[in-house]
């Protein structure tokens, strides 16, 4: 194999004279730099397409090679100063997996149950009797995205992060999900509350049924057949008129309370929430609502997603995806660790899609392009491919920081692109450092 | 689903049915052309260092608008003659995508060569999304076009019962073969050639030999993006349309067409393009449409599954 051939001889070449270029060599290779780039920007920012004509945009180019080379200046300027040296030598060493006593594990929970109470009491506060935000609608609409993004992102990184195996077309699982509902409801009348397991159910089986063609492939075959299931699935969505209504979509009404509809006048004159209660009708309950029950869902997947990887399944999967010849010679079932991982990802998956149909109230197959799969795929990589809280956290970033940039929302794809390339260059493991429960060492056991 | 296409099929004649196969046979040769010419930029490169370049179908996007820029610069200069139009921009539109596949090598690809296997992958996901939204950004995403230079047709037949070519396809055969042959020559018959080759077998020994392995690496993205913009300046001059977002199909299916023949292997890359245009063509024609991504797709699982190292590769052997 090629690859740990090259793997060896790396090393020098990158710390040899790339690293140390002296301030006329810096400079030299900025110029180069921005020459390149200007080369490359030129005719492709330069000339903006109008029709079979053009107009000329000169000063794009020149901003952007004059970008490229301070960029580059810089970089190789401060990588020669000593803070600039250390900082970089920071950001580049692999983080060391740390090892937490058990205290801090006690304390850690404490923080993570803390959080989680703020989560589910911080609404009440905004919206009671006594005080109403004025734009809590909005709010709760961007934490239930949130929400559903971090229920993504925990699942995918059981497969991506934690067994290693990329699943590029993980919004597959997503769009089985949300149309699990939508089409239950239309064809059986489904409840919101019925479709949830029969979308993991179902979301589930997909998992496994992608996961045995899968087994034998790993790396980068795996990648592209994923994502090329994923794009049948859409597809598939988008085609079937007769059974998903194509392009069009299908609608998928918001859950209910028990039955109780959370409408102004409920239909055919049925009882709804607010007069059931006999409180005042707001548009709010209903996202309160869907918030509240999304909270207790992905809290319970989190609680989950950490024990699970301490189970001995957990550390399957972390073995498979540091070597997997070693595993299978130590005699772990590495079709059984495969099945699991895809199969308990796409599960949460397919919750996932449950929740976005019913807050959406409508899905179609736009919303399930790859872009949303390289979106989730972001948050996993950014959070530290692995790490519960990372993802977590990430999936929090990606999703509030679109909105309040949202002047900036053009380039939102394009810095996802560039920093998940810059990620993959200075800190592949993530923003997060990596930790291992400690155990306390029981007076009787000698520790093996 | 398509009523009309299935009516039509049910109770057309035979003959008809000959002349349509005929008539999609070469539609699909015309389309596997291209799909070979995109399948030799991840051959090449997964040959060389193991890696499936994710971002190839942008580079093949990219192609596409440096194209149209290079035909409505040479429009403005006022160079109106078709054949030379046609060779400025091949030429000029090979040379700047070359650049653009050396340049994504160099600052993506290259300084994780050390890393594990998902890290460049996971890098060129992340190219390939930037590219998309860079030309979105500098060009708009609405959809662009260019002019037609050539609009003859060749008619085989008579009356209802004929098939055609148009002059254009004919382009497209005999540019991509011949640059194909270029290729082939390059590769098989010059002293950077034989550096590729050797990079490929043992890149340690090549080093040792000599041969400078970065230089070579980079040299086998900028012939791979040359090749995928031959078939984006054929494509867009024959079509005529395109925009921000067509790497990314055409880059799976190419990608196919190179899992197909066999990745590693150049003459592989050329017959799974072709046949992968021929099913392709045959299945939109007497099938459907509509899934015939959905088909391209399934070629690709199914061959990856059953016959992972394709028609003409040799199958891989993982050592501890």
């Amino acid at each position: 194999m090629n690859r740990p051939v090259l793997a060896a001889m790396e090393p020098a070449a990158a710390l040899g004279e790339a690293m140390r270029p002296g301030w006329i060599g810096a400079l030299r290779q900025a110029l180069l730099a921005g020459g390149v780039a200007l080369l490359l920007f030129g005719p492709l920012s330069g000339v903006a397409l109008q029709g079979y004509d053009f107009r000329a945009v000169p000063e794009a180019p020149w901003l952007l090679a004059a970008a490229v080379f301070c960029g580059r200046l810089l970089y190789l300027l401060g990588a020669e100063t000593i803070l600039g040296a250390a900082l970089l030598r920071r950001l580049t060493l692999p983080p060391v997996t740390r090892v937490s006593s058990p205290g801090r594990d006690r304390r850690r929970r404490l923080l993570a149950w803390g959080i989680f109470a703020a989560a589910v009491i911080g609404p009440f506060l905004l919206f009671n009797p006594w005080y109403q935000h004025p734009n809590l609608n909005y709010l709760l609409k961007v934490a239930i995205l949130t929400l559903i993004y971090v229920l993504l992102g925990l699942g995918l990184n059981i497969v991506v992060g934690l067994a290693g195996l990329l699943d590029l077309g993980y919004v597959a699982f997503y769009a089985v999900g949300a149309y699990a509902y939508a089409l239950g409801h239309q064809y059986w009348g489904l409840s919101f509350w019925e479709a949830i397991p029969l979308g993991a159910a179902l979301a589930g089986m997909a998992g496994v049924a992608l996961a045995f063609p899968v087994l034998r492939m790993h790396g980068d075959y795996l990648a592209i057949v994923t994502l090329g299931f994923g794009e049948i699935i859409r597809l598939i969505l988008n085609n079937w008129l007769a059974f998903t209504g194509g392009p069009n979509g299908v609608r998928a009404p918001h859950p209910t309370f028990f039955g109780l509809e959370f409408a102004r006048v409920g239909k055919e004159g049925a009882l709804t929430f607010h007069e059931y209660l006999g409180l005042p009708y707001s548009p709010v309950h209903r996202y309160f609502y869907i918030y509240l029950a999304l909270m207790a869902v992905t809290g319970a997947l989190a609680v989950t997603a950490i024990r699970l990887k301490q189970m001995p399944i957990g550390r399957a999967w972390e073995a498979l995806r540091e070597d997997e010849i070693a595993c299978r010679s130590l005699g772990i079932n590495h079709v059984m660790v495969k099945l699991s991982a895809f199969g308990l990802g796409a599960m949460a998956g397919g919750i996932g899609g449950v929740f976005f149909a019913g807050s959406q109230g409508f899905v179609s197959p736009t919303s399930f392009t790859f872009i949303e799969s390289a979106h989730i795929l972001a948050i996993v990589v950014l959070g530290g491919m692995g790490s519960i809280t990372g993802v977590t956290a990430a999936a929090a970033a990606l999703t509030i920081l679109p909105e309040l940039l949202r002047n900036f929302s053009d380039y939102r794809m394009l810095i996802f692109g560039l920093v998940m390339v810059v990620m993959m260059i200075w800190r592949p493991g993530g923003f997060s450092t990596p930790q291992r429960r400690g155990y306390p060492v029981e007076p009787g056991h000698v520790p093996a | 689903m398509d009523r009309n296409r299935v009516s039509n099929h049910t109770t057309a004649p035979l003959p008809m049915d000959l002349h349509i196969a005929a008539q999609q046979l070469i539609n699909g040769w015309v389309l596997g052309s291209v799909y070979g010419l995109i399948a030799v930029g991840y051959t090449m490169v997964y040959g060389i260092i193991g890696m499936i370049n994710f971002a190839h179908g942008e580079v093949y996007m990219l192609s596409a608008y440096l194209t149209a820029i290079a035909l409505a610069l040479l429009a403005a200069l006022g160079v109106s003659s078709a054949g030379w139009v046609i060779v400025l921009v091949l030429a000029l539109t090979v040379l700047f995508t070359a650049l653009w596949g050396w340049a994504i090598e160099r600052v993506a690809y290259r300084p994780l060569r050390a890393a594990n296997r998902l890290a460049p992958l996971i890098s060129a996901i992340g190219v390939s999304l930037a590219l998309q939204n860079y030309v979105r950004l500098a060009q708009g995403a609405r959809s662009q076009g260019v002019p037609a230079l050539l609009d003859g047709t060749l008619r085989l037949g008579d009356g209802e019962n004929f098939v055609q070519i148009t002059h254009q396809q004919i382009l497209i055969v005999v540019v991509a073969f011949a640059s194909m042959a270029l290729l082939a020559w390059v590769v098989q018959r010059t002293a950077l050639g034989r550096a590729c080759r050797a990079t490929q077998q043992d890149p340690l020994m090549a080093q040792l030999l000599g041969v400078d392995v970065d230089r070579i690496i980079a040299v086998v993205f900028a012939l791979g993006a040359g090749m995928a913009a031959v078939a984006g300046t054929l494509v867009t001059l024959n079509y005529g349309s395109f925009d921000f977002s067509i790497g990314f199909v055409t880059g799976i299916k190419a990608f196919t067409a190179a899992v197909l023949g066999g990745i590693g292997s150049l003459p592989g890359a050329m017959l799974g393009g072709i046949l992968l245009g021929l099913a392709e063509s045959l299945f939109s024609g007497f099938v459907n449409t509509d899934y015939k991504d959905v088909f391209a797709f399934s070629v690709l699982i199914l061959t990856l599954v059953f016959r992972p190292s394709g028609l003409l590769g040799r199958p891989e052997v993982e050592k501890v």
